[in-house]
């Protein structure tokens, strides 16, 4: 395999863009991500985008032409594909990125990632999001995705004493990151007792507890290492990239406060870099809710299964903490439209570990990690990025 | 999404009669019914065994929806539980029937055949299980 290297990254704002398309956030985050590289179009050997329900959310399908047209790209007939995996679709649309480079196919891809999800009201939004759970045997009989994050939740209390409080932790943390973010759908910190307060959803995560619903796009270069000197003095490897798969359906799973799939790309990703989570310095997670960041700190191995919840009380996670999770403000406070998300965790990494994430900057920052969800665990992937 | 012809016709018999079946190489039984074993694979291909299920089962895990789909509005806020079949399968579904601050982990539950949703107020109605607190537990 060839090392990979992140060239260019471009971003758009997150947030409820009422005036904004799908076609000119994903047109934006591409030429941003171009100019940064310093390519030019016809360097181009292939496109991948994530997008995990444009044909619910803009009634459109086809959209990997679609964004090579809208990029400028169609007289030159660039291979253009959609990956989709759920809220995985733009990690999984990376992963593609990655390996067609690796692989020797190609030298440059540009990857990208987009949902445009304000276009239909909440309620489509929100069941458009539970396709990505089991249609026939969870949503058929009520279950909606928070409730089904609400039931890993209560067991995770059962079993570890994990508290609200704890939960509201994360949502606290991400919401105090995300104000040093100015591309985040959230720029204000909020309180605990906001959180505690909030609406509740599906018992035992209320309205502060889920990620919102979101547009934005994000876009990423890579290159063949070898080549990326070319392009950039400030080089990010992508050390790893691993993926897992487990049932749709949360009750099929071995554990239901575990996601398998987290565990097990994680270790793919740890033994292709040849690094233990000691190694890392920080990480995006999947925060769809706030559970899911505590499930995630613990499954990717950064604390012990069970003690996530303690972590986060004890403030190990925050921006100065030991170990700093979501730096970006996690899909809680940057936002989660859900085909970006998995892109926008690399563009975070790929800034920190080039020392321009402004004020929310690690210190030294060598090596972070990305990981990105699809459904309530049903697809998992993982990458980690090193400066060179 | 719901007026699909076909989708009717391929109804699903598995949500009215607690139908699964059983891999005769393991002995694991599986709810909804799956055509192998995904622990004996191509050895159960074939071997896969019908078996009714007795419907009671315990509480794994559960969440009060307070903000439900379209559908499920009207019943807010509702438990929906995952719940461990006796004979070892989990499945998830509503728990009818009692105050949703009732609801425990480990609370004993048995089926109850009832309308799930309906496609508007002259739509078709769909049904299934949901399940109800066990009448001899104290739990």
């Amino acid at each position: 395999m060839r090392d990979v290297a992140v060239i260019g990254v471009g971003l758009t704002k997150f947030g409820e863009l009422w005036d904004r398309s799908f076609r000119q956030l994903i047109a934006e985050a591409g030429s941003k991500a171009i100019l940064d590289a310093g390519i030019e179009g016809k360097d181009i050997d292939a496109l991948y985008i994530g997008s995990m329900s444009s044909g619910r959310f803009v009634d459109q399908e086809h959209v990997g032409a679609l964004v090579a047209e809208v990029s400028g790209f169609s007289h030159l007939h660039i291979p253009a594909t959609r990956v989709e995996g759920a809220c995985a679709s733009g990690g999984l649309a990376v992963r593609e990125g990655f390996l067609s480079i690796a692989s020797g196919m190609n030298d440059i891809v540009i990857v990208g990632g987009i949902e445009k999800m304000n276009d239909v009201g909440g309620t489509a939004a929100t069941e458009t999001l539970a396709t990505a759970a089991d249609q026939e045997w969870e949503a058929f009989f009520g279950a909606t995705f928070p409730g089904i994050y609400a039931m890993i939740a209560t067991r995770h209390m059962h079993e570890y004493g994990t508290t609200r409080e704890d939960l509201a932790h994360v949502a606290v943390k991400n919401h105090a990151n995300g104000a040093l973010n100015p591309y985040a759908q959230y720029q204000s910190p909020i309180s605990l007792e906001s959180v505690l307060r909030a609406t509740m959803v599906a018992y035992p995560l209320g309205l502060m507890d889920c990620s919102p619903v979101s547009d934005g796009a994000a876009s990423i270069v890579l290159c063949a290492a070898d080549k990326a000197k070319k392009y950039t003095d400030k080089l990010v490897r992508i050390a790893a990239s691993g993926q897992a798969s487990d049932t749709l359906a949360l009750h099929g799973r071995r554990d239901i406060c575990t996601l398998d799939a987290t565990v097990h790309a994680s270790r793919m990703a740890y033994k292709q870099a040849k690094v233990t989570p000691k190694d890392i310095d920080f990480a995006e997670v999947h925060d769809c809710f706030t559970i899911a960041e505590i499930c995630a700190i613990e499954d990717l191995g950064i604390v012990e299964k069970g003690q996530g919840g303690k972590a986060v009380q004890q403030g190990i996670t925050t921006l100065n903490g030991s170990f700093p999770v979501n730096t970006s403000g996690g899909l809680k406070a940057k936002g989660h439209p859900v085909g970006a998300t998995g892109v926008a965790q690399v563009v975070e990494a790929t800034l920190q570990l080039r020392g321009d994430a402004g004020k929310r900057q690690v210190p030294d920052a060598k090596r972070g990690m990305a990981h990105n969800v699809g459904g309530s665990g049903a697809t998992c992937v993982v990458h980690i990025l090193e400066a060179m | 999404m719901k007026e699909g012809v076909a989708r009717f016709w391929r109804e699903i018999p598995q949500r009215y009669n607690f139908l699964g079946n059983v891999c005769s190489s393991c002995d694991r039984v599986f709810f909804p019914p799956r055509e192998a074993c995904p622990f004996c694979r191509r050895k159960s291909m074939g071997k896969m065994k019908e078996q009714y299920l007795s419907g009671h089962g315990e509480v794994i895990s559960y969440t009060v929806i307070h903000v439900g789909p379209e559908d499920f509005e009207e019943q807010v806020p509702y438990p929906v539980a995952i719940i461990q079949l006796d004979e070892g399968p989990r499945i998830t579904g509503q728990i009818v029937d009692c105050d949703p601050d009732d609801v425990k982990i480990g609370m004993k539950v048995e089926s109850t055949f009832r309308k799930i949703q309906q496609d508007g107020c002259s739509g078709a109605i769909y049904y299934g299980y949901k399940f109800l607190k066990s009448h001899n537990s104290n739990k």
